[in-house]
């Protein structure tokens, strides 16, 4: 495939941003989409910065404190937006902040910061707390690492520093300071016990999927020690050094604890993924032969067969209402998108753009194998571009975040959020029968009779 | 949820927590989208426009434009000013608006870029615009930040010419397009010319055509914005927000000014139907006449309900007032009013009211949070809590109503369309909180005690 310049829609497209647009065509790549770098500029991107990314990898754990240091926005952006559910503890749906002033700003922010903490020590004695350090943190002079050492140690406690000036690098940088927090917590728990078990990395229970998950591999006898960082607490955490092999879904995210955990903890990883049908079969049968356990091999598959069977009668159901629609992808990984691709490909669907807000060349490189000739395939698009090509290839519907959908309504195409703002778990069977349920409702709902098109 | 909140109010003095505001550039950004073919621009990191747009897309259910100059760590050292020139550059390129309005974050302002002498330097194309205000983070409230990009369209833009035209310069403050379009209807009704800056109405409340525009329409445009400055008045609507822009057009082009607070409820909106009057100095229709005659029928049939129910208010400073002032007058006592945002004369002002309607031992705070709100209900509960949808969670908790007012309401839809302000508001409020209310009793009330009959 080499990727061609996009020529019929020239107009509305920046310069820079060409290179990050390709139209799947025969042939050999060369040299790729550009991806993974910073946004131009000027650009109405969809992309958010490193403390969005830091936190919304760690914001799951139910028992911390995440302490937001900087001026009072960025915690309330993130204020329980997540939608990540809880089985324990639920403080992480709590919202705390420093709320940094002007006085602040200009005498420092380290002595606010250590107070803030001593209020949350001393009235709640937690063991673990997250400190994000924003933008202005470092700017100001405030040494975050130093209050959070000092403070450790007179309690006790894992204090964290999660260093994240949104300028700092995108939304991936983020993810990567998070899982650099997540190592300084379990790196103390390291140990030479080892435990027939997973750790599953890059689920953040969203509407519940990871309890669908887990339930599979009780199911097919897989034990699961820890989970980053859906419904997970402190005490889950830190015994993932004792497990023998890590399960990584969203990939983006999570791809650089598993490869750190590799290092540090010998703990292989596995990249797998429990969207739509295919990939959740392949993958249980995937982790039961990578522990080598050939007693859960054989139950994933008589349990993955009897799943997809009552799965695929659902689809079944469905395929003639849905066949032959159009569906544009716009998520965060690029894990999901190729997941997504192959859900509408069993639907008889067809993929007509696809983009990714922090998808890598690997995936993007699948994504390409994946799609239909002639499909469109965006990096970091902006609403813009996204429009441009929906139309031009007359999706029916549009996979994407909170901001995506009042475009999609906008341009009279059906929407399903498949980001934080997820109604129903999109995962394993129970996932790909929800999606569909979720897909016709929009697609085929009377409202789009009434357009005034 | 909520089990952490004890009861026990202990002085906080480093730790917010469950903020009742957020930062000054989401206002700045709500704001200039009230301004026609205005994209608004975010000078900082990338992430801070992503988050904006995302809350106020929450709130409106409309797609939220606005770019960002994307600061890296280069900029964050040497300044952000070859960031923005890039950025005005490549915005009047591809999205052709007519005018880029620039607000700061707190990293540019820590940082310390001179946005007025990089938007001097720049090159803007002939008949395009770029104005900017300062919205340091650490500062105010988002409704701070709308106060300030308000103020910065009246700074760069408005001029007076000498010749009057005629019009009332209204500035409206923080409201839904529903709000603006009552104010608009009621203006029109009082048959006076008028510019209002800003007005979201037709930009975030638009119809469903199945094409996807940029740009809609609405929002006051820079001609109206120049047009201030000749106008015979101002009208502040909501001290707190709207007065600082008066002033400044007071300050640039001597326009006089009056600052009364947001027309919401009976007293507050005969305030301000009066003030157009006194401007066109023209009788009150029949039709305004009968919404407001509309208005008390309805608070007379519902008084049996709503009389002595306590109410936590929670929001934005003038939204608050407002909707306290409206309890007042439906016999609530207000027992909790709260804002997030800092300044004085929120509390000073509902001191006033309460005292006029003889309502005593109210807790009035400004720059509070929603956690100390809980706390204090813990202590002394309260029937029913009106403000956005951060109070859910403790609604939940102590197991009363939420009625759904402000800024921002992100888990209920359509609320963006109506108006609270005017009459037609009023009764929007009232049969809101009446039903909430009644809807509690059904199904809260004994079986024996369900009355068909209300």
């Amino acid at each position: 495939m080499k990727p061609a310049v996009v020529k019929r829609s020239d107009s509305g497209i920046l310069e820079d941003r060409k290179k990050s647009i390709v139209y799947k065509v025969d042939g050999c790549s060369g040299n790729g989409i550009k991806c993974d770098s910073d946004s131009v500029s000027g650009a109405v991107s969809q992309r958010a910065c490193v403390y969005c990314g830091a936190r919304v990898v760690l914001n799951p754990i139910t028992d911390a404190f995440h302490i937001v240091h900087g001026p009072i926005g960025c915690a309330s952006y993130t204020w329980d937006i997540r939608g990540s559910l809880t089985s324990g503890d639920d403080l992480f749906r709590t919202s705390f902040s420093t709320d940094l002033r002007e006085t602040d700003v200009i005498f420092g922010g380290e002595k606010k910061l250590t107070a803030a903490i001593e209020e949350v020590m001393e009235k709640y004695s937690p063991k673990i707390v997250f400190v994000y350090a924003t933008c202005i943190v470092g700017v100001i002079g405030d040494d975050v690492e130093a209050v959070c050492r000092t403070m450790s140690e007179k309690y006790n406690a894992h204090i964290i520093p999660v260093k994240s000036p949104g300028f700092s690098g995108n939304k991936s940088t983020g993810y990567k300071m998070a899982c650099n927090a997540i190592m300084s917590l379990i790196r103390n728990y390291k140990t030479d016990k080892k435990i027939k078990a997973i750790n599953i990395l890059g689920d953040f229970n969203l509407a519940g999927e990871i309890w669908i998950i887990k339930n599979y591999f009780n199911k097919i006898g897989i034990k699961v020690l820890s989970t980053f960082t859906g419904d997970s607490s402190y005490e889950s955490l830190i015994r993932a050094p004792e497990a023998c092999l890590n399960v990584v879904q969203c990939a983006g995210s999570s791809t650089y604890l598993a490869k750190q955990m590799e290092e540090e903890f010998g703990i292989p990883y596995l990249k797998v993924s429990f969207f739509g049908t295919e990939d959740t079969t392949s993958s249980l049968i995937r982790i039961a032969e990578a522990l080598g356990d050939m007693e859960a091999r054989a139950k994933a598959i008589e349990f993955t067969t009897r799943m997809e069977r009552e799965a695929e009668e659902v689809i079944k159901a469905y395929r003639s209402k849905l066949q032959g629609k159009k569906a544009a992808i716009y998520v965060g990984g690029g894990f999901k998108a190729i997941s997504l691709i192959r859900q509408f490909n069993l639907l008889g669907m067809k993929t007509v753009v696809v983009g990714t807000q922090t998808g890598s060349k690997d995936d993007y490189e699948i994504i390409e194998n994946l799609a239909d000739e002639d499909t469109v395939i965006l990096d970091d698009a902006n609403p813009a571009e996204l429009e441009t090509f929906m139309k031009e290839k007359g999706a029916d519907i549009l996979v994407g975040g909170v901001k995506e959908r009042p475009l999609a309504y906008k341009l009279g195409i059906a929407f399903c959020d498949h980001n934080h703002e997820r109604k129903h778990p999109l995962s394993g069977y129970e996932g790909v029968v929800n999606f569909v349920h979720e897909i016709n409702k929009s697609i085929n709902n009377p409202v789009w009779k009434y357009l005034g098109k | 949820m909520l089990n952490y909140t004890p009861k026990e109010v202990v002085e906080r003095e480093a730790l917010k927590i469950n903020p009742c505001k957020t930062c000054q550039p989401a206002g700045a950004l709500y704001a200039a989208l009230g301004v026609n073919r205005c994209l608004p621009h975010s000078h900082g990191s990338q992430g801070c426009v992503a988050f904006h747009r995302m809350f106020l897309t929450r709130h409106f259910k409309e797609p939220v434009m606005g770019s960002s100059s994307s600061f890296t760590e280069g900029s964050s050292v040497f300044g952000g000013g070859s960031n923005l020139k890039t950025a005005a550059k490549n915005i009047f390129d591809l999205y052709d608006p007519r005018i880029i309005a620039v607000h700061t974050t707190c990293l540019s302002e820590t940082i310390g870029d001179d946005l007025g002498s990089i938007i001097t330097e720049m090159d803007i194309p002939e008949g395009k615009y770029v104005v900017h205000c300062n919205t340091p983070s650490y500062k105010g409230s988002h409704v701070t930040g709308f106060t300030n990009m308000v103020s910065g369209f009246v700074n760069y833009l408005s001029r007076k010419t000498g010749t009057s035209n005629g019009k009332l310069c209204v500035f409206p403050g923080w409201g839904n397009p529903g709000d603006y379009r009552e104010y608009k209807k009621l203006m029109k009704a009082m048959k006076v010319p008028f510019s209002m800056l800003p007005d979201t109405s037709g930009v975030l409340d638009g119809a469903m055509t199945g094409k996807y525009e940029m740009y809609p329409d609405g929002g006051t445009t820079i001609e109206e914005i120049e047009g201030l400055g000749d106008c015979i008045s101002s009208l502040a609507l909501g001290i707190q927000t709207s007065e600082p822009s008066a002033v400044a057009l007071k300050k640039k082009c001597g326009v006089d000014y009056n600052a009364i607070p947001l027309p919401m409820g009976i007293e507050n909106t005969d305030k301000f139907i009066m003030t157009l009057q006194q401007f066109s100095k023209e009788d009150v229709p029949f039709e305004v006449e009968e919404e407001r005659g509309q208005l008390v029928d309805m608070m007379v049939d519902i008084h049996p309900y709503t009389y002595g129910k306590k109410v936590a208010i929670y929001g934005d400073p003038d939204t608050v007032l407002g909707i306290t002032q409206f309890c007042l007058e439906l016999g609530m006592i207000p027992k909790y009013v709260i804002t997030g945002t800092p300044g004085v004369q929120f509390k000073a002002a509902a001191e006033a009211m309460m005292e006029k309607f003889g309502i005593e031992d109210s807790v009035i705070k400004a720059e509070a949070d929603l956690f100390y709100l809980h706390q204090l209900m813990k202590n002394e509960p309260v029937d029913i809590m009106i403000g956005g949808t951060h109070g859910k969670h403790i609604a939940r908790a102590e197991g009363i109503p939420l009625v759904r007012m402000g800024f921002p309401v992100i888990d209920r839809y359509i609320h963006s369309y109506m108006p609270l302000v005017g009459y037609k508001g009023g009764m929007r409020m009232a049969e809101l909180i009446v039903n909430a209310i009644m809807d509690y009793q059904d199904s809260h009330c004994e079986e024996k005690d369900v009355e068909m009959v209300m």
